[in-house]
């Protein structure tokens, strides 16, 4: 039992990283930006929350967890507002292949989160010194009471705040995405932009607010990871491959954010599987890891085989609008 | 109000594409960026050291070329970038979005280090050389050919297929080094055959990286030939165009898709040995260290241009090498040069709409 | 007074590019209640002149009067807020929502969707001008004229006072247009101001008040309908008296040179037979031409020839010499050109498939034939560079050079380059699709008269084409496609567009 529980706190634990990602890369996909900057940006949000609560914390005696968790929240969603910004220029205004401003910015994102984490890990003294323990301690903190139920509190309400988040942001963007006029027009933008120009939806507003709000989803999940994940601290090139799981399981959850909850729990599960296999050997245990990106692939050319037009990526997806081409 | 036509009071700018521009034009424009981009990382630069940016810049200057060694490992860097950039090439004018460079390099590199680790002292030199670059081509070649069997037959995403044929490269890369660790337990390969340097490049001429150039001049001077005179060449740029036009020429689509990722993938699988033989002289997760990404830009940037190609990617790469160096003179991390790369691609990439669209600012001549 | 008019242009200009002036210092005008037809020749200037009303476009210089004031249409959301509404030529509806989410599409109001209301809005509408519609059918499912209906609607659903269609006849049979056309005047007839865009001389005559005319881009003048002929205003249109006959000989060495025998060919999602139990023979000498309504199996026809469509079952047998036969059905299309089988072959899609629009136009010539020539590695340009000349003297292509783009030559030229390249190898067939969509009356003719040349030679030409006064003058023979099947193939000579009209719904003889 005790076992089942840690592999499912131990799934969740991984998914709400990916799911942030997957959310804001479904916002930001649905009008037709196709952003392989997330993986970046969600360690640029990561490494800007870190950054938030550590000069916090430096600067006061006596620094409050909810002051660290806001002082974060509010750098890590500056900066990805910031990075989601770069990608918006570049693609929207002037034009520039998607995929290209992407990975650029992804090397940029990771850069910068490796360089600066690096550098306060060098003040506080030294590789894996730095901490923000205050800070952590406000987004791991339990729901007082709650938690304590037997197994129901251990299993739904025993973890920090942003795992609620991740869940109610997904939830509010489908709703957002089926049954709103903002929902429709989105969906109308990605599809076709001429279409939506000629019905007089302003294309680049949608594609600038839909990419800078997908942007700051996707980087509470880099913020989650350093916060609750690692408890306030930063390891270079920890994050991994998370952000490229994020842009996966987008295609996984058919652009729709209330299947990528249970996508992230999927890939979430698989990411830790190999520590529940019992006698596996170290190098076996390397190819379980395999096991999110072999799904992945799968997921991909089933979905690929069916051609119903509703699950396919938006119709736009990766091309710049123009107007007055012709 | 749409963003073309941006009223500002009665100011309009209007944009729209040329139709041609001159070649000193675009050059300009280029140089402008390039110029721009260098003032940028310059304030960057200085806001984080507080350093005189001349100093930093000649910092840079002495850390990519101020010595012998630093710039042979400047040049082994830049045609490194070339030779992948060139191996996407015949990829991209498909217009099929390989991502997995990443991939098909350390899997290249893997099939080197397993030969030098394997047979390195039991095979001649020369023997063992070419086993090294036949292996690894054959290696990168599979890592592009899987992506491509499912693209050309069920159509199959493959921006998002060889992005996760770069995870599995990595995941296999960590499998061997369990293997291949050295010494026990450090979880690195460490460099291969240190003492008797079996299944490394030899030195020609005295030049350490000698083979290094050769080996991407060849290449590249190939793949010229092939992308604008022969037949296949020919064929895959149909095919990139429009599938249905390819169709209509009799061309075989799936054939051509496949055959030009296998192409691909093995110049990609080419360069992992060149690195794992001829650079690093190990292996680790960490091998193709984004190239694979940044070779994209450089393709793309440079519209498959080889001379372009060449000036992008010794520009790149020079300013790489350039902010290392600053970056253990002033004691920053290696890092920097990652934030210095992005700049400089944002500006690379963002000129491109002043080289395809002309603003037209004007006044309007009535009440808005 | 002031309120006469509706809309009044005044010395309106567009450009695009430095080179291309679509309109050059246009005034014209609206009246309130009217139907005014624009009539114009393909590249006169009609619709980007309409884009500018609806918001697509922005005038370069000149002023917008909108039921008497000053008017600046920046969008398609200002063009609105003048009941100003555009049904486009290509639609410009999202497949995968309904139709209802597509006609709400744009409009303010509370961000909660209501579609109850949005629904019974619709109906009332759909229920007094007569049309047939689901406002919960998705997009992709329907057919053209109920994808029409859709933008109709739409327009009107946001209180459109005046209206503007952009060829809306194009993909209609006789029949939907005359439905059409009745709703236009019910519409009239309630207060609302139409423009027409159309360039067909028949239609304006029957539905318009007025006729304005526009020709390269300039504009000639307005007539009262009921004074104009079609003589006077096909001179307006064409600037000269043109004598608009097209020079059909009779067929000689008449023989079976392509037979077709019980075609079927399903669906590319393999739901539908597209084509089913074709029988024809096309002949040496003769032109076959094929009409229909746009997608009623016209391309899947051609395509399976060429053997670019999977058959489901069927023969098609070719006659390259008298007493010789190759039959097609089990060849791949790289089989049918390898074998040397000289059947050209010109796309309705020129750019998209007959030839690649980033190429020069020597790269061009040798899209059908690299795979020939003596290296088995490289390509032989001596040759395509040769014919490319050759097309472009012998045809008259105006390009800036043969290593000039062919996206970049106007769509006249386009497609003189793609039909030089395929009558060039001396063809025994000829298929061709929509030869002279989107091209003038000039490069028209000049189109027709190198069919013609084809049949004279002996090949046997098949010419499927949308304009059936042009069909009756250009062919011998034409077949006609109604929902995949042959509803009947008659004598050009002797046949009349009301039989091709009938034949075209499907009715047979």
């Amino acid at each position: 039992m005790d076992v089942i529980f840690a592999f499912i706190q131990g799934a969740i634990g991984q998914g709400v990283t990916i799911l942030f990602g997957a959310t804001g890369e479904i916002v930001t996909e649905k009008s037709g930006n196709l952003n392989l900057g997330i993986p970046g940006i969600m360690y640029m949000g990561g490494i800007a929350g870190l950054m938030g609560a550590f000069f916090y914390e430096k600067s006061t005696p006596e620094p409050s967890a909810v002051m660290g968790l806001i002082v974060s929240l509010l750098t890590c969603l500056a900066v990805s507002f910031a990075g989601g910004l770069i990608y918006c220029v570049l693609t929207v205004t002037l034009r520039a292949n998607q995929n290209v401003v992407g990975l650029a910015l992804t090397t940029f994102g990771t850069g910068f989160a490796n360089f600066f984490g690096g550098s306060i890990s060098k003040i506080a003294g030294g590789v894996g010194q730095i901490s923000v323990a205050t800070t952590a301690s406000a987004y791991r903190a339990r729901i007082p009471g709650l938690s304590k139920i037997p197994i129901i509190g251990k299993a739904i309400f025993n973890y920090g705040i942003l795992t609620y988040l991740s869940i109610i942001i997904a939830v509010i963007v489908t709703l957002v995405i089926l049954k709103t006029r903002t929902g429709l027009h989105l969906v109308a933008v990605g599809e076709s932009p001429a279409t939506a120009d000629a019905a007089g939806i302003n294309v680049n507003r949608y594609k600038y607010v839909a990419t800078l709000i997908g942007s700051m989803i996707a980087g509470m999940g880099g913020l989650y990871f350093v916060m609750d994940y690692l408890g306030g601290t930063w390891s270079n090139n920890g994050f991994g491959d998370r952000g490229w799981l994020a842009v996966a399981l987008v295609i996984l959850a058919l652009w729709n954010p209330a299947n990528a909850i249970w996508g992230s729990l999927l890939f979430g599960a698989l990411y830790i599987l190999y520590i529940y296999i019992p006698g596996l050997s170290r190098a076996n245990q390397e190819l379980v890891k395999m096991s999110p990106y072999l799904v992945t692939i799968l997921v991909l050319v089933l979905t690929s085989k069916r051609n119903k037009p509703e699950n396919q990526p938006p119709g736009s997806l990766g091309r710049s609008y123009f107007r007055e081409e012709r | 109000m749409s963003s073309s036509e941006k009223r500002n009071g009665r100011l309009v700018i209007h944009m729209v594409k040329r139709d041609t521009i001159s070649r000193p034009k675009e050059w300009g424009i280029r140089l402008i960026a390039v110029a721009l981009s260098l003032v940028v990382c310059a304030i960057v630069i200085y806001l984080i050291t507080r350093q005189n940016p001349i100093e930093v810049y000649s910092g840079i200057i002495n850390g990519a070329i101020g010595t012998s060694r630093r710039t042979w490992v400047t040049v082994r860097e830049s045609v490194l970038l070339l030779l992948i950039a060139v191996g996407l090439v015949p990829a991209y004018r498909m217009r099929f979005w390989n991502i997995g460079a990443e991939g098909q390099i350390l899997m290249g590199g893997a099939a080197s280090a397993a030969v030098m680790i394997y047979l390195g002292d039991k095979m001649p030199a020369g023997a063992s050389l070419i086993l090294i670059l036949v292996l690894s081509m054959i290696a990168g070649m599979i890592w592009g050919l899987i992506p491509a069997i499912f693209k050309a037959r069920f159509n199959t995403n493959e921006t998002l297929f060889t992005l996760m044929m770069n995870y599995t490269a990595m995941q296999l890369i960590t499998y061997f080094i369990v293997y291949w660790e050295n010494p026990k337990g450090s979880n690195t390969v460490g460099v291969i055959n240190q003492a008797t340097k079996a299944g490394w490049f030899p030195k020609v001429f005295g030049f350490q990286y000698f083979l290094n150039v050769l080996i991407v001049a060849v290449v590249t001077v190939l793949m010229t030939v092939y992308m604008r005179y022969t037949k296949q060449g020919y064929e895959l740029a149909v095919v990139g165009e429009s599938a249905n036009t390819a169709r209509y020429a009799g061309i075989n689509v799936r054939k051509v898709i496949i055959r030009t990722m296998m192409i691909s993938g093995a110049i990609c699988g080419l360069a992992g040995a060149v690195i794992v033989s001829g650079a690093s002289h190990t292996i680790s997760t960490s091998t193709a260290g984004g190239r694979g990404f940044t070779a994209i830009i450089v393709a793309w940037m440079s519209k498959f241009n080889p001379v372009t190609m060449i000036i992008v990617s010794v520009f790149l790469v020079f300013m790489q090498q350039g902010s290392i160096q600053i970056a253990t003179q002033f004691g920053l991390n290696e890092n920097a040069s990652d934030i210095i790369t992005g700049i400089l691609l944002f500006f690379l990439i963002g000129c491109e709409f002043f080289v395809n669209y002309s603003l037209e600012i004007y006044r309007e001549g009535k009440e808005g | 007074m002031a309120q006469e008019n509706a809309i009044e242009l005044k010395n309106v200009t567009k450009r695009f590019g430095e080179k291309v002036l679509a309109n050059d210092n246009i005034s014209m005008t609206l009246k309130k209640g009217e139907i005014l037809a624009i009539l114009g020749e393909n590249g006169s200037g009609k619709t980007t002149l309409m884009n500018m009303l609806s918001g697509i476009y922005f005038p370069d210089e000149g002023t917008i009067i909108v039921n008497g004031k000053e008017a600046l249409i920046r969008s398609p959301r200002d063009a609105f807020d003048l009941k100003i509404g555009m049904i486009h030529q290509h639609f410009k509806l999202i497949d995968i929502m309904t139709a209802a989410q597509n006609i709400i599409l744009g409009l303010e109001g509370s961000n909660r969707l209501d579609m109850k209301s949005v629904r019974a809005s619709i109906k009332e509408l759909t229920d007094r001008y007569g049309f047939d519609l689901d406002p919960g059918q998705k997009i992709y499912t329907m057919s053209v004229s109920q994808k029409q209906t859709v933008e109709i609607i739409k327009v009107l659903y946001r209180g459109a006072d005046i209206l503007i269609l952009d060829e809306p006849t194009a993909v209609l049979t006789p029949q939907e247009t005359e439905k059409l056309f009745d709703v236009l005047r019910n519409m009239r007839n309630a207060g609302k101001s139409i423009i027409i865009i159309t360039h067909k001389l028949n239609e304006v005559l029957e539905i318009s008040d007025r006729v304005s005319v526009l020709r390269k881009g300039r504009y000639i003048g307005t007539v009262e309908t009921r004074d104009a002929t079609a003589e006077s205003l096909t001179e307006m249109m064409v600037g000269e008296k043109v004598t608009l006959n097209i020079d059909r000989t009779e067929p000689v060495n008449v023989r079976p040179c392509l037979e077709v025998k019980n075609l079927n060919v399903r669906s590319a999602d393999k739901t539908r037979l597209v084509l089913s139990d074709i029988n024809f023979t096309a002949n040496t000498g003769e032109i076959l031409g094929i009409a229909g309504i746009s997608g009623n199996g016209q391309k899947e026809l051609l395509e399976a020839i060429v053997r670019l469509q999977n058959l489901e079952s069927g023969e098609i047998l070719f006659y390259p010499e008298p007493g010789e036969c190759v039959s097609l059905q089990n060849k791949k299309s790289e089989e049918v050109t390898s074998l040397g089988i000289r059947m050209a072959f010109v796309p309705e899609d020129r750019l998209g498939m007959g030839l690649v629009g980033s190429m020069d136009i020597i790269d061009n010539m040798m899209l059908r034939s690299y795979a020939e020539g003596k290296s088995a590695i490289f390509t032989d340009r001596r040759t395509p560079k040769e014919l490319a000349q050759k097309v472009v003297d012998k045809l008259e292509v105006v390009t800036p050079g043969l290593g000039t783009p062919v996206r970049r030559l106007s769509g006249g030229n386009v497609q003189k380059v793609l039909v030089g390249r395929e009558i060039a190898s001396a063809p025994k067939v000829l298929l061709v699709a929509y030869p002279v969509r989107g091209l003038d009356i000039n490069s028209s003719y000049a189109i027709y008269n190198l069919l013609g040349e084809q049949k004279e030679r002996g090949c046997a030409v098949v010419c499927v084409g949308e304009d059936l006064d042009v069909l009756i003058d250009l062919c011998d023979r034409i077949l006609v496609l109604a929902g995949g099947q042959i509803s009947g193939i008659v004598d050009a000579r002797t046949t009349t567009k009301e039989e091709l009209g009938i034949l075209m719904t499907g009715g047979k003889e």
